[in-house]
């Protein structure tokens, strides 16, 4: 395949990809590596594996492994087309639906629905922290940091960034 | 969103005191250029995910939203398609300058970490072990989850505040259905969105009434 058909590769997997990932970018990472790893053969399964923890460490969004993907495959170009396509369509369909919502009118249904689904937002994340927890708090020490963080930036305003380094340090040092 | 909420607004009225996440103002809304500067502020910043960040950047620095139109805002956001802090920048930016805000904010949350990734992999592609790094990220997961449970806690804030039982009983049963039971997400979404906009129909006509 040349490289423009490889950058319309990406742009079409990772533009349909995204449409069907609701509920995060975490719920999309099991059928990226399929598409990545089984299916275009992109990367092996190790630089897939060493592509997540590059876009864990990094900052912003933990979607932008994309980017990682497309350079891959096709350089800057690759990885510019791979981020956009992940991006753009869906934030423009937010754009959209909640111009919809928010629409002076009479109906009080739009506001109603936004309503309704702040309980179900906030369970879902409680269950991601929950099933993100019982996968990176193997130790008991593990387990004390993430105690820790989580009462801390509770009930302080302290800079994450200052939680997130005592984190690094302490996996650097091999003591999580 | 919430203005036509009757019980939300007499809530917040009488939190004017001591509540922090009441917006300074509506009235002046960012330029672009602040848009785009406190979105690439917030993005830099995060490492292990940035919905921490950005609530408390729009919800407790620069006051843009309140504590329930943030909730409200990103729940939408969380059930559309697509990474949903993505979702977030757009809607968000929109809200406040139109279009021209939504991409500048967009701009913002992608293009210094996309920059930052580029130059990791062109590293990676050269010198390819990350074994040192994966250390460290074993440490910095455990404590962005933490944080996260932090973030999820102050979410919960104005609905505990509010007593708001029918809410916090839908907020635990989609906890337990997909984070204990771990039933498949389509499946319980289509069942908990029905019922939840159901509720909170019956619950407002009563209030109303």
């Amino acid at each position: 395949m040349n490289a423009e058909n490889q950058i319309w590769a990406l742009i079409s997997t990772f533009g349909l990809m995204s449409l069907f990932a609701v509920g995060g970018a975490a719920a999309a990472e099991p059928e990226m590596h399929r598409i990545a790893v089984d299916v275009h053969h992109w990367m092996t399964d190790k630089q897939f594996a060493d592509a997540y923890a590059i876009a864990q460490l990094s900052p912003g969004p933990n979607v932008l492994i994309v980017t990682l993907i497309g350079y891959a495959v096709a350089g800057i170009p690759g990885a510019l087309a791979a981020t956009l396509a992940m991006c753009l369509p869906t934030a423009l369909l937010a754009y959209y639906v909640s111009r919809l919502l928010n629409r002076p009118s009479q109906s009080r249904w739009p506001g109603l629905i936004q309503a309704a689904l702040v309980p179900l937002s906030i369970g879902l994340m409680a269950a991601s922290a929950l099933i993100l927890a019982q996968s990176t708090d193997r130790t008991i020490a593990a387990l004390l940091l993430t105690a820790t963080v989580a009462v801390v930036a509770s009930v302080s305003r302290i800079n994450p960034l200052w939680l997130l380094l005592v984190g690094g340090l302490l996996g650097f040092a091999g003591i999580v | 969103m919430t203005e036509d909420s009757a019980p939300a607004a007499q809530e917040r009225d009488q939190e004017r005191d001591q509540e922090p996440d009441r917006p300074a103002t509506h009235a002046v809304p960012p330029g672009l250029l602040a848009l785009f500067l406190a979105f690439a502020r917030m993005s830099l910043a995060g490492f292990g995910g940035v919905l921490v960040f950005a609530r408390q950047a729009i919800v407790e620095q620069h006051r843009w939203m309140t504590a329930d139109e943030f909730n409200e805002t990103f729940a939408l956001c969380h059930f559309l398609p697509g990474p949903n802090i993505v979702n977030l920048s757009m809607v968000f930016g929109a809200r406040l300058r139109g279009i021209a805000g939504g991409i500048a904010a967009f701009a913002g949350l992608l293009l210094p970490p996309t920059l930052i990734m580029t130059v990791l992999a062109i590293i990676y592609a050269r010198f390819g072990d990350v074994e040192v790094m994966r250390r460290i990220l074993a440490g910095i997961s455990c404590a962005a989850v933490g944080l996260l449970i932090a973030v999820v806690f102050r979410m919960m804030i104005p609905l505990l505040k509010r007593l708001d039982a029918v809410a916090l009983i839908l907020m635990l049963g989609l906890f337990l259905a997909i984070g204990v039971l771990r039933l498949p997400l389509q499946a319980v979404l289509l069942v908990a969105i029905p019922v939840s906009v159901g509720a909170t129909f019956l619950m407002r006509r009563k209030v109303a009434a």
